[in-house]
Protein backbone atom coordinates (compact mmCIF):
# COMPACT_ATOMS: atom_id res chain seq x y z
CA UNK A 1 0.00 0.00 0.00
CA UNK A 2 1.55 2.82 -0.89
CA UNK A 3 1.69 6.41 1.72
CA UNK A 4 -1.52 8.00 -0.15
CA UNK A 5 -3.29 4.74 0.21
CA UNK A 6 -2.37 4.34 3.84
CA UNK A 7 -3.72 7.69 4.52
CA UNK A 8 -6.98 7.45 2.92
CA UNK A 9 -7.46 3.71 5.09
CA UNK A 10 -6.41 5.49 8.20
CA UNK A 11 -9.40 7.99 7.17
CA UNK A 12 -11.28 4.91 7.09
CA UNK A 13 -11.22 5.43 3.33
CA UNK A 14 -10.78 2.48 0.93
CA UNK A 15 -7.42 1.95 -0.17
CA UNK A 16 -8.61 0.39 -3.65
CA UNK A 17 -9.39 3.69 -4.49
CA UNK A 18 -6.33 5.65 -4.84
CA UNK A 19 -3.86 4.67 -7.76
CA UNK A 20 -0.47 2.95 -7.50
CA UNK A 21 2.25 4.64 -9.83
CA UNK A 22 3.47 2.87 -11.96
CA UNK A 23 6.05 3.05 -15.07
CA UNK A 24 6.27 2.32 -18.57
CA UNK A 25 9.06 -0.22 -19.14
CA UNK A 26 7.88 -1.90 -22.51
CA UNK A 27 5.52 -1.10 -25.33
CA UNK A 28 4.14 -3.29 -28.23
CA UNK A 29 2.26 -2.26 -30.71
CA UNK A 30 0.27 -5.77 -31.74
CA UNK A 31 -2.62 -4.31 -34.43
CA UNK A 32 -2.57 -1.34 -35.77
CA UNK A 33 -5.37 0.23 -32.95
CA UNK A 34 -3.80 -2.43 -30.05
CA UNK A 35 -0.71 -2.09 -27.89
CA UNK A 36 0.83 -3.72 -25.17
CA UNK A 37 1.77 -1.80 -22.37
CA UNK A 38 4.62 -3.10 -19.92
CA UNK A 39 4.48 -1.86 -16.29
CA UNK A 40 6.42 -1.60 -13.25
CA UNK A 41 5.46 -0.70 -9.98
CA UNK A 42 7.06 2.13 -8.74
CA UNK A 43 6.34 0.90 -5.05
CA UNK A 44 8.31 -2.46 -5.72
CA UNK A 45 5.26 -4.23 -4.98
CA UNK A 46 4.43 -6.80 -7.31
CA UNK A 47 0.58 -6.39 -8.50
CA UNK A 48 -0.56 -10.33 -8.19
CA UNK A 49 -3.53 -11.30 -10.08
CA UNK A 50 -5.82 -13.77 -11.29
CA UNK A 51 -6.16 -14.89 -14.56
CA UNK A 52 -9.32 -12.58 -15.88
CA UNK A 53 -8.88 -10.03 -13.01
CA UNK A 54 -8.76 -6.40 -14.51
CA UNK A 55 -7.19 -3.23 -13.29
CA UNK A 56 -8.43 0.81 -13.55
CA UNK A 57 -5.55 2.85 -15.49
CA UNK A 58 -5.20 6.35 -14.97
CA UNK A 59 -4.13 9.01 -16.55
CA UNK A 60 -4.07 12.10 -14.35
CA UNK A 61 -6.15 14.68 -16.29
CA UNK A 62 -7.67 12.39 -18.96
CA UNK A 63 -9.36 9.76 -17.13
CA UNK A 64 -9.45 6.03 -15.90
CA UNK A 65 -10.75 3.13 -17.62
CA UNK A 66 -11.00 -0.55 -16.90
CA UNK A 67 -8.56 -2.97 -18.77
CA UNK A 68 -8.00 -7.14 -18.48
CA UNK A 69 -4.49 -7.98 -17.54
CA UNK A 70 -3.09 -10.37 -20.25
CA UNK A 71 0.33 -11.19 -18.35
CA UNK A 72 1.64 -14.07 -16.66
CA UNK A 73 0.01 -14.61 -13.48
CA UNK A 74 3.35 -16.28 -12.51
CA UNK A 75 5.30 -12.87 -13.10
CA UNK A 76 3.38 -10.36 -11.17
CA UNK A 77 6.60 -8.23 -10.87
CA UNK A 78 5.34 -6.67 -14.41
CA UNK A 79 1.60 -5.91 -15.12
CA UNK A 80 1.25 -6.22 -18.93
CA UNK A 81 -1.73 -4.66 -20.03
CA UNK A 82 -3.37 -4.93 -23.65
CA UNK A 83 -4.98 -2.08 -24.73
CA UNK A 84 -7.46 -0.78 -27.93
CA UNK A 85 -7.27 2.85 -28.69
CA UNK A 86 -11.34 3.29 -28.81
CA UNK A 87 -11.66 6.84 -27.14
CA UNK A 88 -9.35 9.87 -25.51
CA UNK A 89 -8.19 7.57 -22.31
CA UNK A 90 -7.13 4.46 -24.18
CA UNK A 91 -5.90 6.42 -26.88
CA UNK A 92 -3.62 8.24 -24.59
CA UNK A 93 -2.63 4.95 -22.97
CA UNK A 94 -1.60 3.44 -26.28
CA UNK A 95 0.56 6.14 -26.96
CA UNK A 96 2.81 5.92 -23.67
CA UNK A 97 6.32 5.45 -24.07
CA UNK A 98 8.64 3.54 -21.69
CA UNK A 99 9.50 5.88 -18.76
CA UNK A 100 6.00 7.50 -18.58
CA UNK A 101 4.24 7.16 -15.52
CA UNK A 102 0.46 5.80 -15.13
CA UNK A 103 -1.90 5.19 -12.14
CA UNK A 104 -3.08 1.96 -11.18
CA UNK A 105 -5.72 0.46 -9.44
CA UNK A 106 -6.58 -3.17 -8.75
CA UNK A 107 -6.11 -5.93 -9.59
CA UNK A 108 -10.29 -6.39 -9.32
CA UNK A 109 -13.01 -8.75 -9.88
CA UNK A 110 -13.05 -12.58 -9.89
CA UNK A 111 -11.24 -14.11 -12.20
CA UNK A 112 -11.59 -17.50 -14.14
CA UNK A 113 -12.24 -20.90 -12.09
CA UNK A 114 -9.30 -22.60 -12.76
CA UNK A 115 -9.69 -25.03 -10.81
CA UNK A 116 -12.82 -25.83 -12.40
CA UNK A 117 -10.35 -27.56 -14.96
CA UNK A 118 -8.11 -29.88 -12.95
CA UNK A 119 -8.55 -33.30 -14.36
CA UNK A 120 -10.44 -32.17 -17.47
CA UNK A 121 -10.24 -30.59 -21.20
CA UNK A 122 -9.67 -26.93 -20.88
CA UNK A 123 -11.41 -25.15 -23.60
CA UNK A 124 -10.23 -21.13 -23.95
CA UNK A 125 -12.54 -19.68 -26.83
CA UNK A 126 -11.59 -16.26 -27.21
CA UNK A 127 -12.32 -13.41 -30.25
CA UNK A 128 -10.68 -10.54 -31.27
CA UNK A 129 -9.45 -8.59 -28.20
CA UNK A 130 -11.12 -11.34 -26.09
CA UNK A 131 -7.83 -13.12 -26.34
CA UNK A 132 -6.22 -10.88 -24.32
CA UNK A 133 -7.66 -11.34 -21.23
CA UNK A 134 -7.48 -15.16 -21.90
CA UNK A 135 -3.35 -14.98 -22.36
CA UNK A 136 -3.10 -15.75 -18.42
CA UNK A 137 -5.85 -18.75 -18.87
CA UNK A 138 -3.51 -20.20 -21.19
CA UNK A 139 0.10 -19.32 -19.25
CA UNK A 140 -1.21 -21.04 -16.53
CA UNK A 141 -2.69 -23.69 -18.30
CA UNK A 142 0.76 -24.95 -20.17
CA UNK A 143 2.47 -24.47 -16.69
CA UNK A 144 0.25 -26.65 -15.09
CA UNK A 145 -0.55 -28.75 -18.07
CA UNK A 146 -0.01 -32.39 -16.27
CA UNK A 147 -3.44 -31.25 -14.12
CA UNK A 148 -5.07 -30.82 -17.29
CA UNK A 149 -6.49 -33.96 -19.86
CA UNK A 150 -6.42 -31.06 -22.17
CA UNK A 151 -5.81 -27.77 -23.84
CA UNK A 152 -7.71 -26.57 -27.13
CA UNK A 153 -7.75 -22.88 -27.81
CA UNK A 154 -9.85 -21.72 -30.05
CA UNK A 155 -9.58 -18.42 -31.56
CA UNK A 156 -11.01 -16.59 -34.22
CA UNK A 157 -10.28 -13.14 -35.93
CA UNK A 158 -12.25 -10.59 -37.95
CA UNK A 159 -8.97 -10.76 -40.14
CA UNK A 160 -5.50 -12.68 -40.85
CA UNK A 161 -4.04 -8.90 -40.00
CA UNK A 162 -6.49 -8.76 -36.55
CA UNK A 163 -4.90 -11.63 -35.28
CA UNK A 164 -3.62 -10.61 -32.02
CA UNK A 165 -0.19 -12.16 -30.60
CA UNK A 166 0.45 -14.41 -33.63
CA UNK A 167 3.72 -15.06 -32.82
CA UNK A 168 2.68 -16.72 -29.60
CA UNK A 169 -0.48 -18.50 -31.06
CA UNK A 170 2.44 -20.10 -33.52
CA UNK A 171 4.69 -20.80 -30.60
CA UNK A 172 1.76 -22.49 -28.94
CA UNK A 173 0.24 -24.13 -31.83
CA UNK A 174 3.87 -25.57 -32.45
CA UNK A 175 3.96 -27.27 -28.51
CA UNK A 176 2.07 -30.78 -28.27
CA UNK A 177 1.08 -29.21 -25.05
CA UNK A 178 -2.24 -27.39 -26.80
CA UNK A 179 -4.74 -27.88 -29.49
CA UNK A 180 -4.71 -24.63 -31.20
CA UNK A 181 -7.33 -23.69 -33.82
CA UNK A 182 -7.28 -20.49 -35.16
CA UNK A 183 -9.69 -18.84 -37.78
CA UNK A 184 -10.84 -16.02 -39.29
CA UNK A 185 -13.98 -14.23 -40.85
CA UNK A 186 -12.28 -13.03 -43.60
CA UNK A 187 -10.01 -14.21 -45.91
CA UNK A 188 -7.07 -12.20 -47.49
CA UNK A 189 -4.50 -13.46 -50.47
CA UNK A 190 -1.74 -14.42 -48.03
CA UNK A 191 -4.13 -16.53 -45.04
CA UNK A 192 -3.71 -20.30 -45.56
CA UNK A 193 -5.72 -20.88 -42.52
CA UNK A 194 -9.06 -21.05 -41.66
CA UNK A 195 -12.10 -19.21 -42.86
CA UNK A 196 -15.39 -19.40 -40.92
CA UNK A 197 -16.62 -18.25 -37.57
CA UNK A 198 -14.71 -19.34 -34.33
CA UNK A 199 -17.76 -20.97 -32.79
CA UNK A 200 -18.16 -23.28 -35.80
CA UNK A 201 -14.73 -25.13 -34.28
CA UNK A 202 -16.13 -26.36 -31.14
CA UNK A 203 -17.80 -29.30 -33.15
CA UNK A 204 -14.52 -30.33 -34.07
CA UNK A 205 -13.29 -30.78 -30.55
CA UNK A 206 -12.11 -34.46 -30.43
CA UNK A 207 -13.60 -35.16 -27.15
CA UNK A 208 -16.61 -36.43 -24.83
CA UNK A 209 -18.58 -32.95 -24.11
CA UNK A 210 -18.72 -34.18 -20.52
CA UNK A 211 -15.06 -34.06 -19.89
CA UNK A 212 -14.85 -30.56 -20.71
CA UNK A 213 -14.83 -26.94 -19.27
CA UNK A 214 -14.94 -23.78 -21.41
CA UNK A 215 -14.07 -20.33 -20.56
CA UNK A 216 -14.75 -17.66 -23.44
CA UNK A 217 -14.21 -14.15 -24.18
CA UNK A 218 -14.87 -11.92 -26.83
CA UNK A 219 -17.56 -9.57 -28.15
CA UNK A 220 -20.76 -10.55 -26.60
CA UNK A 221 -22.54 -11.26 -29.98
CA UNK A 222 -19.56 -14.02 -30.14
CA UNK A 223 -19.76 -15.38 -26.96
CA UNK A 224 -23.61 -15.59 -27.39
CA UNK A 225 -23.13 -17.67 -30.51
CA UNK A 226 -19.95 -19.69 -29.03
CA UNK A 227 -22.24 -20.72 -25.61
CA UNK A 228 -24.76 -21.51 -28.20
CA UNK A 229 -22.63 -23.62 -30.19
CA UNK A 230 -20.97 -25.35 -26.91
CA UNK A 231 -24.44 -26.54 -25.82
CA UNK A 232 -25.11 -27.70 -29.33
CA UNK A 233 -21.89 -30.13 -28.92
CA UNK A 234 -23.29 -31.30 -26.02
CA UNK A 235 -21.57 -29.33 -22.65
CA UNK A 236 -23.68 -28.50 -19.87
CA UNK A 237 -24.21 -25.02 -19.40
CA UNK A 238 -22.89 -24.86 -15.79
CA UNK A 239 -19.21 -26.47 -17.32
CA UNK A 240 -18.94 -22.39 -19.43
CA UNK A 241 -17.97 -19.44 -18.29
CA UNK A 242 -17.86 -15.99 -19.67
CA UNK A 243 -16.40 -12.89 -18.99
CA UNK A 244 -18.65 -10.07 -19.43
CA UNK A 245 -17.63 -6.08 -19.89
CA UNK A 246 -19.63 -3.16 -18.72
CA UNK A 247 -18.46 -0.09 -18.40
CA UNK A 248 -16.46 0.00 -14.86
CA UNK A 249 -15.77 3.40 -13.11
CA UNK A 250 -15.27 2.48 -9.84
CA UNK A 251 -13.78 -1.46 -9.48
CA UNK A 252 -15.14 -2.13 -6.22
CA UNK A 253 -19.22 -2.42 -7.12
CA UNK A 254 -20.02 1.23 -5.23
CA UNK A 255 -21.06 3.14 -8.02
CA UNK A 256 -23.14 0.77 -10.44
CA UNK A 257 -22.00 1.29 -13.73
CA UNK A 258 -21.40 -2.16 -14.33
CA UNK A 259 -24.47 -3.87 -13.77
CA UNK A 260 -26.03 -6.27 -15.80
CA UNK A 261 -28.90 -7.75 -13.98
CA UNK A 262 -28.18 -8.43 -10.56
CA UNK A 263 -24.58 -8.67 -10.81
CA UNK A 264 -22.34 -5.57 -10.30
CA UNK A 265 -19.41 -6.75 -12.92
CA UNK A 266 -16.75 -5.42 -11.84
CA UNK A 267 -17.21 -6.63 -8.21
CA UNK A 268 -19.63 -10.43 -9.06
CA UNK A 269 -17.62 -10.49 -12.52
CA UNK A 270 -16.19 -10.07 -14.75
CA UNK A 271 -16.18 -14.18 -15.23
CA UNK A 272 -19.19 -15.42 -14.47
CA UNK A 273 -20.50 -19.00 -15.00
CA UNK A 274 -22.64 -19.56 -18.37
CA UNK A 275 -26.21 -19.80 -16.45
CA UNK A 276 -26.01 -16.69 -14.74
CA UNK A 277 -25.94 -14.48 -17.50
CA UNK A 278 -28.45 -17.16 -19.97
CA UNK A 279 -31.00 -14.63 -19.30
CA UNK A 280 -28.89 -11.54 -19.84
CA UNK A 281 -26.62 -11.77 -22.48
CA UNK A 282 -28.35 -10.63 -25.43
CA UNK A 283 -31.03 -8.51 -24.19
CA UNK A 284 -30.78 -5.55 -25.69
CA UNK A 285 -31.73 -2.93 -22.43
CA UNK A 286 -28.74 -4.71 -21.06
CA UNK B 1 -0.78 -44.76 -44.11
CA UNK B 2 -4.06 -46.40 -43.06
CA UNK B 3 -6.17 -47.57 -45.99
CA UNK B 4 -9.57 -48.04 -45.41
CA UNK B 5 -12.44 -50.05 -47.11
CA UNK B 6 -15.67 -47.80 -48.69
CA UNK B 7 -17.91 -49.33 -46.17
CA UNK B 8 -15.25 -48.79 -43.24
CA UNK B 9 -14.98 -44.82 -44.66
CA UNK B 10 -19.15 -44.42 -45.01
CA UNK B 11 -19.96 -46.38 -41.57
CA UNK B 12 -17.44 -44.20 -40.10
CA UNK B 13 -19.38 -41.48 -40.53
CA UNK B 14 -22.20 -39.62 -38.43
CA UNK B 15 -24.07 -38.80 -41.03
CA UNK B 16 -24.81 -42.16 -41.91
CA UNK B 17 -25.13 -43.41 -38.54
CA UNK B 18 -27.97 -45.64 -38.03
CA UNK B 19 -28.40 -46.64 -42.07
CA UNK B 20 -29.92 -49.70 -43.01
CA UNK B 21 -27.13 -52.21 -43.95
CA UNK B 22 -28.89 -52.46 -47.50
CA UNK B 23 -28.96 -48.10 -47.80
CA UNK B 24 -25.34 -48.49 -47.04
CA UNK B 25 -25.11 -51.46 -49.17
CA UNK B 26 -26.48 -48.85 -51.85
CA UNK B 27 -24.07 -45.86 -50.65
CA UNK B 28 -21.06 -47.76 -50.87
CA UNK B 29 -22.43 -48.78 -54.63
CA UNK B 30 -22.51 -45.27 -55.08
CA UNK B 31 -19.08 -44.23 -53.24
CA UNK B 32 -15.67 -43.92 -54.54
CA UNK B 33 -12.32 -42.54 -52.73
CA UNK B 34 -11.10 -39.53 -54.84
CA UNK B 35 -7.48 -37.79 -54.17
CA UNK B 36 -7.12 -34.18 -55.09
CA UNK B 37 -3.45 -32.45 -54.87
CA UNK B 38 -3.23 -28.93 -53.03
CA UNK B 39 -4.63 -26.40 -55.43
CA UNK B 40 -6.99 -28.56 -57.14
CA UNK B 41 -10.71 -27.59 -57.98
CA UNK B 42 -12.98 -30.32 -56.38
CA UNK B 43 -15.72 -28.41 -58.54
CA UNK B 44 -16.14 -25.02 -60.15
CA UNK B 45 -19.51 -22.81 -59.67
CA UNK B 46 -21.69 -23.45 -62.31
CA UNK B 47 -20.35 -27.30 -62.77
CA UNK B 48 -22.62 -29.80 -62.42
CA UNK B 49 -23.36 -30.88 -58.90
CA UNK B 50 -22.89 -34.71 -59.69
CA UNK B 51 -21.86 -35.78 -56.15
CA UNK B 52 -20.67 -34.39 -53.50
CA UNK B 53 -18.04 -35.44 -50.64
CA UNK B 54 -17.00 -36.48 -46.98
CA UNK B 55 -13.68 -34.88 -46.35
CA UNK B 56 -11.34 -37.28 -44.52
CA UNK B 57 -7.84 -35.38 -44.88
CA UNK B 58 -6.76 -31.99 -45.67
CA UNK B 59 -8.60 -28.76 -46.18
CA UNK B 60 -10.74 -27.40 -48.54
CA UNK B 61 -11.65 -23.36 -49.16
CA UNK B 62 -14.99 -22.74 -50.79
CA UNK B 63 -14.11 -19.83 -52.52
CA UNK B 64 -15.54 -17.29 -55.15
CA UNK B 65 -14.42 -15.89 -57.85
CA UNK B 66 -15.67 -11.70 -58.40
CA UNK B 67 -14.30 -10.24 -61.94
CA UNK B 68 -11.70 -8.24 -60.78
CA UNK B 69 -10.97 -8.72 -57.62
CA UNK B 70 -9.09 -11.88 -55.88
CA UNK B 71 -10.68 -15.13 -55.28
CA UNK B 72 -12.71 -14.90 -51.87
CA UNK B 73 -12.31 -17.66 -49.84
CA UNK B 74 -16.27 -17.92 -47.73
CA UNK B 75 -15.58 -20.66 -45.85
CA UNK B 76 -12.99 -23.34 -45.48
CA UNK B 77 -13.86 -27.00 -45.14
CA UNK B 78 -12.14 -29.55 -42.93
CA UNK B 79 -11.74 -33.82 -42.14
CA UNK B 80 -14.80 -34.83 -40.88
CA UNK B 81 -16.84 -32.38 -42.77
CA UNK B 82 -18.78 -32.44 -46.30
CA UNK B 83 -18.15 -30.42 -49.51
CA UNK B 84 -21.01 -29.51 -51.63
CA UNK B 85 -24.87 -29.33 -50.85
CA UNK B 86 -25.76 -28.16 -54.39
CA UNK B 87 -26.81 -31.72 -55.37
CA UNK B 88 -29.66 -31.50 -53.75
CA UNK B 89 -31.61 -28.64 -54.90
CA UNK B 90 -32.28 -28.34 -58.79
CA UNK B 91 -30.71 -26.98 -61.09
CA UNK B 92 -28.02 -28.99 -59.16
CA UNK B 93 -25.19 -26.93 -59.91
CA UNK B 94 -22.24 -25.92 -57.66
CA UNK B 95 -22.93 -21.93 -56.24
CA UNK B 96 -19.07 -21.77 -54.97
CA UNK B 97 -15.58 -23.64 -55.99
CA UNK B 98 -14.03 -26.05 -54.07
CA UNK B 99 -10.11 -25.82 -54.22
CA UNK B 100 -7.82 -28.10 -51.92
CA UNK B 101 -5.82 -26.45 -50.03
CA UNK B 102 -3.52 -29.40 -49.04
CA UNK B 103 -3.30 -32.54 -50.75
CA UNK B 104 -7.20 -34.11 -50.03
CA UNK B 105 -8.31 -37.87 -49.72
CA UNK B 106 -12.28 -37.58 -49.87
CA UNK B 107 -14.96 -39.83 -50.53
CA UNK B 108 -16.99 -38.90 -53.34
CA UNK B 109 -21.11 -40.25 -53.23
CA UNK B 110 -22.44 -39.97 -56.75
CA UNK B 111 -25.62 -37.72 -56.48
CA UNK B 112 -27.09 -38.51 -59.25
CA UNK B 113 -27.53 -42.27 -58.14
CA UNK B 114 -28.40 -41.03 -54.89
CA UNK B 115 -31.12 -38.85 -55.82
CA UNK B 116 -32.73 -41.12 -57.94
CA UNK B 117 -33.27 -43.57 -55.17
CA UNK B 118 -34.44 -41.52 -52.78
CA UNK B 119 -37.05 -40.42 -55.32
CA UNK B 120 -37.90 -44.16 -55.46
CA UNK B 121 -37.77 -44.52 -51.65
CA UNK B 122 -38.67 -41.67 -49.77
CA UNK B 123 -38.44 -43.23 -46.44
CA UNK B 124 -34.70 -43.05 -47.59
CA UNK B 125 -34.87 -39.54 -49.50
CA UNK B 126 -36.86 -38.22 -45.97
CA UNK B 127 -34.04 -39.82 -43.88
CA UNK B 128 -31.10 -38.18 -46.13
CA UNK B 129 -32.64 -35.02 -46.48
CA UNK B 130 -33.25 -35.06 -42.04
CA UNK B 131 -29.51 -35.65 -42.00
CA UNK B 132 -28.18 -33.09 -44.33
CA UNK B 133 -30.75 -30.25 -43.02
CA UNK B 134 -28.86 -29.12 -39.93
CA UNK B 135 -25.55 -29.33 -42.39
CA UNK B 136 -27.69 -26.42 -44.08
CA UNK B 137 -28.79 -24.86 -41.46
CA UNK B 138 -25.52 -24.65 -39.64
CA UNK B 139 -23.58 -23.17 -42.74
CA UNK B 140 -26.99 -20.62 -42.95
CA UNK B 141 -25.95 -19.62 -39.46
CA UNK B 142 -22.45 -19.17 -39.71
CA UNK B 143 -22.70 -17.48 -43.38
CA UNK B 144 -25.32 -15.04 -41.17
CA UNK B 145 -23.20 -14.39 -37.86
CA UNK B 146 -19.97 -13.52 -40.68
CA UNK B 147 -22.34 -10.73 -41.94
CA UNK B 148 -22.63 -9.89 -38.09
CA UNK B 149 -19.10 -8.90 -38.03
CA UNK B 150 -18.39 -9.54 -34.63
CA UNK B 151 -15.00 -7.99 -34.25
CA UNK B 152 -16.07 -4.74 -35.45
CA UNK B 153 -13.74 -2.28 -33.55
CA UNK B 154 -16.00 0.09 -31.51
CA UNK B 155 -15.11 2.85 -33.15
CA UNK B 156 -16.86 1.80 -35.90
CA UNK B 157 -20.23 1.43 -33.61
CA UNK B 158 -19.66 4.52 -31.49
CA UNK B 159 -16.46 5.44 -28.90
CA UNK B 160 -16.12 4.61 -26.22
CA UNK B 161 -12.85 4.01 -23.66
Amino acid sequence: MNDAAAALAEQGGDPGLVPRPFEVVGTRRELDDVVTLELAPLDGQALTFLPGQFTMLYLPGIGEIPISISGDPARPERLVQTIRSVGAVSEACCALQPGARIGVRGPYGRGWPLEAALGRHLIVLAGGLGLAPTRPIVTWALENRSKLAGLHLLYGARTPDAVLYPTQLLGWAGAEAANVMVTVDRHSDQWSGRVGVVSDLVPELPFDPALGTAMVCGPEVMMRFSLQALEGWGMAPAQMYVSMERNMKCGIGWCGHCQLGPHLLCRDGPVLAAPQVSDLIGVWEL
Amino acid sequence: MEIKGLAEVLAAQPLFAGLSTETMSFLESCAKNEVFEAGVFLFKAGGQADRFFLLREGDVALELQIPGRARLTVQSVHPGHVVGASWMLPPYSWRFDARALTAVRATSIDATCLRRKCDDNPALGYEVFKRFLPILADRLQAARVQLVDLYAPPGEIGRAG
